[in-house]
């Protein structure tokens, strides 16, 4: 029987003060931790709400404007204070460190800072809710956006603020990437989650600047008056979008990396077997994020650039493909020959595999020229990108909450019920978005608070499979809360892992290491070292 | 590694050697500058956009703007620049006074800077050659004119509050060195404010030309 | 050739554009199974195979194969050339519009779709062309951004404020069609919605003879109320007495109607007529000034039918005075 250890970062210093005031990149972690899954809650309860509405044509609970605020309110807090800080914010502040054998990150006090900038950045968001909520889609497209009556500097100022607290995480994590390496982690020694999160630091730090600017400019617009972007005084509504997309583009890939670094990690240490190819995934992480700073235009085929412009962002589109379809295959082929458990982080890979899969491959419809013409702005997009965000980044996301929950708490959470949770999620997920891709090719235009009845049957189904997930997530949280109170300690090296954040105690103590740990092997070399679980028996 | 008896008062705890902590603070810094580029970066992509889609109102905007004033605040910043990097090389040697007085005066400069600045901006407002609704000036031929001040003033604006972060940052080194925290040792902060500070100044060197010159 | 049945996916397609890009959608669309069944296949197969009974099994180190990896590399390459050339060479076609095409204006606004046809007709959400004929549409919005969807005619273009967007289709059978607004514009944007109406070109001319709905062999009334859904009045004003974006029309006529700021005017056929042409000149109080304005669209005879029809909604009690 494990036993906790007496001292532990979670319980040395104690007082809440030590907590708002902590440096320690673990407890940092937790702040956001819990931060960020209010906001998740809050954007899925929306989301319940919509999809509620959408049961049947015309009136069920909200009036078209309240309708209209929702979508925004869920698709902003989802994005904006939800995913992009998700996986980097809460499980590479976490881990990135004692992955990588150093005892903080390289600015620990950027770091705290980072925390306070998402609070502020969250009220301002959140504030808009009370200030009669943005109606503007999370796109805030122009002119709309600089008309509408609600309150979309709140919501602006909100975004734009929480770009810094973007921009200081990743800034700090490519200092500590590059200086703070335990000695001998040569660059390809490093885990792939920490190549993941690589990556998506460099798109933060090229890419939310230019959100800000864009963001300012049109609070300024709306504020002053100034004509930049409005058609009347000679500005260009276009214009925004560009400006809107250049960062929204690789943003999506700053939620996919990270996610996809968890999955090479979850699926070597499942499968007991040393990652095949792990060069070219890191690579080709390098690749998404440099070719995702050149194809934003793609989702402004109908907008009215030229054709040459549509037909080069076309062509680059699709070129994203192949580094996924790399890691894809790569992941596969890892579990051949494998000696493969199926515990719940296992599962969510799989679902990831799965679901990603699909959401990627419609991305391809999307990226072609002709057939984005049809489904632009259909349910064809919402379905995508639901199966690349929910069945992507936020399964890999609950796939590595489980994997490190262990190490975060030093206690298991029930295997049992997290079954049940992943199945349903599983199950849930796919009914709900699944159809919306029938609908959506069908012709049914995305953000319609009413709609025609020859799409009922679907939408009906979509809000049906809403609940079964809803569900799954009540259970989780439910085991997950459980278990903090009441799970069996998991010792410091629950699944058996090469990586060094197994090889300090769970919970790690106040400066993770006793002894900063040298580089004996690669992080997946199972085929030559073994370490045990030491939950002992398997499940 | 270990928490050894000479262990620098600077070294923060999770740094192995002062060496790392200098080098780990100095690639933070290029990447914010990167991000400080990008910010701009976008107001000079839209600078280029309207410019190519109304070159004449750009042209006859353009030479409302005071070349002579121009001119001096650009030379006004090249030289505060200068004065900062000998405040850095004072400290390398460590010279404390010299810096403090080289500190001092990049901070006159800055302010000298933003002092013109303010006469250019007053002179414009009076004019009525202000941004977007605000325009009221009729002395300029061609369709939308107000959109050369609205990138005007957004761009040496949001500059303009650039030099009053810099000022802030180099007060507080003042206080810093004559607190004497700074040695020869250990100066990385007076080094990366001025690594900031050329950036202001180069941002600058390219508004210059873009708007007083280029017709 | 054409597919006009349709598939599970895809809405029957009715334009000579449809088929192409059906073709190309089912070519990704099988690919895409194809790929995703054997990554699933394979995924499933190793799961069961390999799964760990009791203790953990050794496991190889081998971590490349350079025949596998380039063939997941190349074929992947080999099919997305494909779907790209596929896609743009279809989506030129779209964009260049034919020369015998008949030039229809749009307009869209907030919500609702305006077409001015060359020969002068004008109508609201109803867009009528001839079978086989090439239709180009140039785009203008009054306000915000839309955009034209005909699912059928797998079209789609923003329509953009001060500025001109073009599209074109050539319709494959006669019958009536979903026309969407698929740009996010405002309260009513799944309103939006109107009707793509394609008819022979007999019939076409005759229509067009008629000056589209002209109301002769009607009364006013009858005409306005007419008019009252076909010029898309429905989106906003109620004629039951339920409030909408804007004021309903029942019991209207005959009242003094509170404004903005407070004023009260009498609701007579000149106050009804200012409304219709100029209608953010007096607001009515607790109402959004959004009412777009009928100047251009609407003829005088129509504007004459629909105060008649507005007067006729009067409950049979008569007057509910001030
Ligand atoms: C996590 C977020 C995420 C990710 C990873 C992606 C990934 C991709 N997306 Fe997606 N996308 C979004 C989030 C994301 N997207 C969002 C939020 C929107 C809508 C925003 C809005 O309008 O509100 C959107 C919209 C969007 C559009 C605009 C549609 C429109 O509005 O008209 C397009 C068009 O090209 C597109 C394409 C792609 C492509 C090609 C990929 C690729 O990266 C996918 C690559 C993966 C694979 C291809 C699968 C695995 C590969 C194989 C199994 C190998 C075989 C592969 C081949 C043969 C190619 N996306
Ligand atoms: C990360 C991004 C993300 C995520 C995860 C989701 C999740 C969901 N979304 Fe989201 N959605 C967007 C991003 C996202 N969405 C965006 C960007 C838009 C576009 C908005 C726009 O048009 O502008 C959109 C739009 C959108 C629409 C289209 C609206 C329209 O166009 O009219 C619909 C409709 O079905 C929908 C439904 C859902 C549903 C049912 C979920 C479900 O998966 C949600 C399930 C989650 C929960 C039920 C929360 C449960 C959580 C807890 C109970 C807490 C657990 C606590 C612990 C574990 C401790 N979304
Ligand atoms: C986009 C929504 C919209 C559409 C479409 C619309 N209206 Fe209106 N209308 C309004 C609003 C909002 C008001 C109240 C504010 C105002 O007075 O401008 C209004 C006011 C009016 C009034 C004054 C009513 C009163 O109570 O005093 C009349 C008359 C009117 N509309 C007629 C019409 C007619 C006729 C049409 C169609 C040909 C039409 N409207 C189409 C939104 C609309
Ligand atoms: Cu018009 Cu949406
Ligand atoms: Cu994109």
């Amino acid at each position: 029987m494990n036993n906790l250890p007496s001292s532990s970062y979670l319980n040395r210093p104690q007082g809440i003060k030590s907590w708002l005031l902590t440096l320690d990149h673990k407890r940092i972690g937790l702040l956001y931790l819990f931060s960020v899954m209010t906001a998740f809650a809050l954007g899925g309860v929306f989301a319940m709400l919509i999809l509620l509405e959408l049961l049947s044509p015309g009136r069920e609970i909200i009036d078209a404007d309240t309708y209209h605020q929702f979508f925004t309110l869920h698709g902003a807090i989802m994005i904006f204070l939800f995913i992009i800080p998700s996986i980097p914010a809460i499980l590479g502040n976490f881990v990135l460190p004692l992955m990588i054998g150093a005892r903080d990150v390289a600015f620990p006090r950027l770091n705290l800072a980072s925390w306070y900038v998402y609070i502020l950045g969250s009220l301002f968001a959140l504030y808009s809710i009370i200030a009669g909520a943005v109606d503007t889609g999370w796109t805030f497209y122009t002119p709309y956006s600089v008309e509408t009556t609600t309150s979309v500097i709140s919501m602006t100022l909100g975004a734009f603020i929480l770009g810094f607290s973007s921009i200081f995480t990743g800034l700090n994590f490519i200092v500590t990437i590059h200086k703070l390496r335990a000695p001998g982690m040569s660059w390809f020694k490093m885990p792939l989650f920490v190549w993941g999160l690589y990556a998506t630091a460099i798109i933060q730090v090229l890419a939310t600047p230019v959100l800000g600017i864009t963001l300012l400019l049109l609070i300024i617009e709306r504020v002053a008056g100034i004509g930049i972007f409005d058609p009347a005084m000679g500005g260009d509504p276009v214009l925004y979008q560009h400006f809107f997309w250049f960062y929204s583009h690789p943003a999506v890939y700053i939620m996919i990396l990270p996610g996809m670094g968890i999955i090479s990690e979850l699926i070597s240490v499942f499968s007991h077997k040393k990652i095949f190819g792990y060069k070219a995934i890191a690579f080709s992480s390098l690749g998404i994020a440099f070719v995702s700073f050149l194809v934003w235009g793609h989702h402004m085929f109908v907008s009215g650039q030229s054709e040459l412009a549509a037909m080069i962002f076309s062509f680059l589109t699709f070129f994203v493909g192949i580094p996924s379809g790399i890691k894809v295959f790569n992941w596969v082929t890892t579990m051949y020959k494998g000696s493969i458990s199926l515990e719940a982080p296992m599962l969510y890979a799989l679902s990831f595999l799965f679901l990603f899969t699909i959401g990627g491959l419609t991305g391809i419809f999307l990226g072609a020229l002709s057939v984005d013409v049809h489904l632009h702005d259909t349910y064809f997009i919402v379905a995508h990108f639901h199966y690349v965000m929910m069945g992507g980044t936020v399964m890999a996301f609950l796939g590595g909450l489980h994997y490190w929950w262990p190490k975060i708490w030093g206690r298991m959470y029930s295997e049992k019920w997290a079954r049940v949770a992943v199945a349903l999620i599983f199950v849930g997920f796919n009914v709900t978005f699944f159809s919306q891709f029938i609908l959506g090719s069908q012709g049914m235009p995305r953000r319609y608070y009413n709609y025609l009845d020859q799409y009922q049957p679907l939408h009906a189904f979509s809000t049906f499979g809403s609940w079964i997930l809803g569900l799954g997530f009540i259970v989780m949280a439910i085991y997950l809360i459980h278990s903090l109170f009441k799970g069996r300690p998991g010792g410091a090296n629950p699944w058996g892992a090469l990586t060094f954040e197994w090889t300090t105690s769970s919970p790690p103590p106040h400066e993770n290491f006793a002894e900063i740990p040298r580089v004996e092997h690669g992080p997946y070399d199972f085929d030559r070292v073994t370490a045990k679980s030491t939950l002992g028996e398997t499940i | 590694m270990s928490q050894t008896a000479g262990h620098p008062s600077f070294l923060q705890h999770h740094f192995s050697d002062a060496e790392q902590q200098r080098e780990s603070a100095k690639l933070g810094m290029w990447i914010f500058l990167l991000t400080e580029i990008l910010l701009f970066g976008g107001l000079f992509c839209a600078y280029a956009i309207y410019r190519s889609w109304n070159p004449e109102i750009f042209h006859n905007a353009h030479v409302h703007l005071n070349v002579y004033l121009g001119t001096l605040n650009t030379v006004v910043l090249i030289t505060s620049s200068v004065t900062m990097a000998l405040a850095i090389r004072s400290m390398q040697l460590g010279r404390r006074t010299a810096t403090l007085r080289f500190l001092a005066v990049t901070l006159a400069l800055a302010a000298v800077f933003l002092v013109i600045k303010y006469f250019e901006y007053s002179h414009k407002i009076h004019l009525g050659q202000l941004p977007g609704k605000f325009y009221t000036y009729d002395g300029i031929a061609g369709t939308n004119p107000h959109i050369f001040f609205s990138v005007y003033f957004l761009m040496t604006g949001l500059h303009g509050i650039h030099v009053l972060a810099g000022m802030a940052t180099i007060a507080w080194l003042v206080v810093r060195t004559s607190r004497n925290v700074f040695s020869s040792e250990y100066y990385t902060p007076i080094e990366m404010t001025g690594l900031y500070w050329h950036l202001v100044d180069l941002i600058w060197i390219f508004l210059f030309p873009l708007f007083y010159l280029v017709g | 050739m054409m597919d006009t049945t349709g598939s599970t996916f895809l809405p029957p397609g009715q334009s000579t554009i449809a088929g192409e890009v059906d073709a190309l959608f089912n070519f990704i669309l099988y690919a895409s199974t194809v790929l995703f069944a054997v990554v699933i296949a394979l995924t499933i197969y190793f799961v069961i195979r390999y799964r760990r009974r009791g203790a953990v099994a050794a496991t190889s180190g081998k971590d490349h194969n350079i025949k596998l990896e380039i063939a997941w590399t190349v074929i992947p390459t080999i099919l997305i050339i494909i779907v790209f050339i596929w896609g743009f060479k279809t989506y030129l076609k779209m964009s260049i519009v034919p020369r015998d095409a008949i030039e229809i204006k749009v307009t869209g606004q907030k919500w609702f779709w305006a077409f001015d046809y060359p020969e002068g007709v004008n109508t609201v959400n109803e867009l009528v062309v001839p079978v086989d004929k090439p239709v180009k549409l140039l785009m203008s919005s009054k306000d915000v951004i839309h955009s034209f969807f005909v699912p059928n005619f797998r079209i789609k273009m923003d329509v953009l404020p001060n500025r001109y967007s073009v599209t074109w289709f050539e319709a494959t059978a006669t019958g009536e069609y979903n026309l969407f607004c698929t740009e996010f514009c405002g309260t009513g944007h799944s309103e939006m919605i109107g009707k793509v109406r394609v008819v022979s070109e007999r019939e076409y001319a005759d229509w067009l003879e008629a000056g589209a709905v002209s109301g002769e062999g009607l009364s006013l009334e009858e005409f306005g109320a007419g008019l009252y859904t076909s010029k898309a009045c429905v989106t906003c004003h109620s004629v039951d007495g339920s409030p909408g974006t804007g004021p309903t029309f029942k019991n209207k006529y005959g009242i003094r109607q509170v404004m903005q700021g407070g004023s009260s005017v009498p609701v007579d056929e000149n106050y009804l007529r200012e409304s219709i042409l100029n209608p953010n000149a007096r607001v009515v109080a607790g109402y959004a000034p959004v009412m777009p304005t009928y100047q251009g669209v609407l003829k005088d005879r129509e504007i004459d039918a629909l105060i008649a029809f507005i007067k006729s909604l009067q409950d049979s009690t008569g007057n509910s005075g001030e």
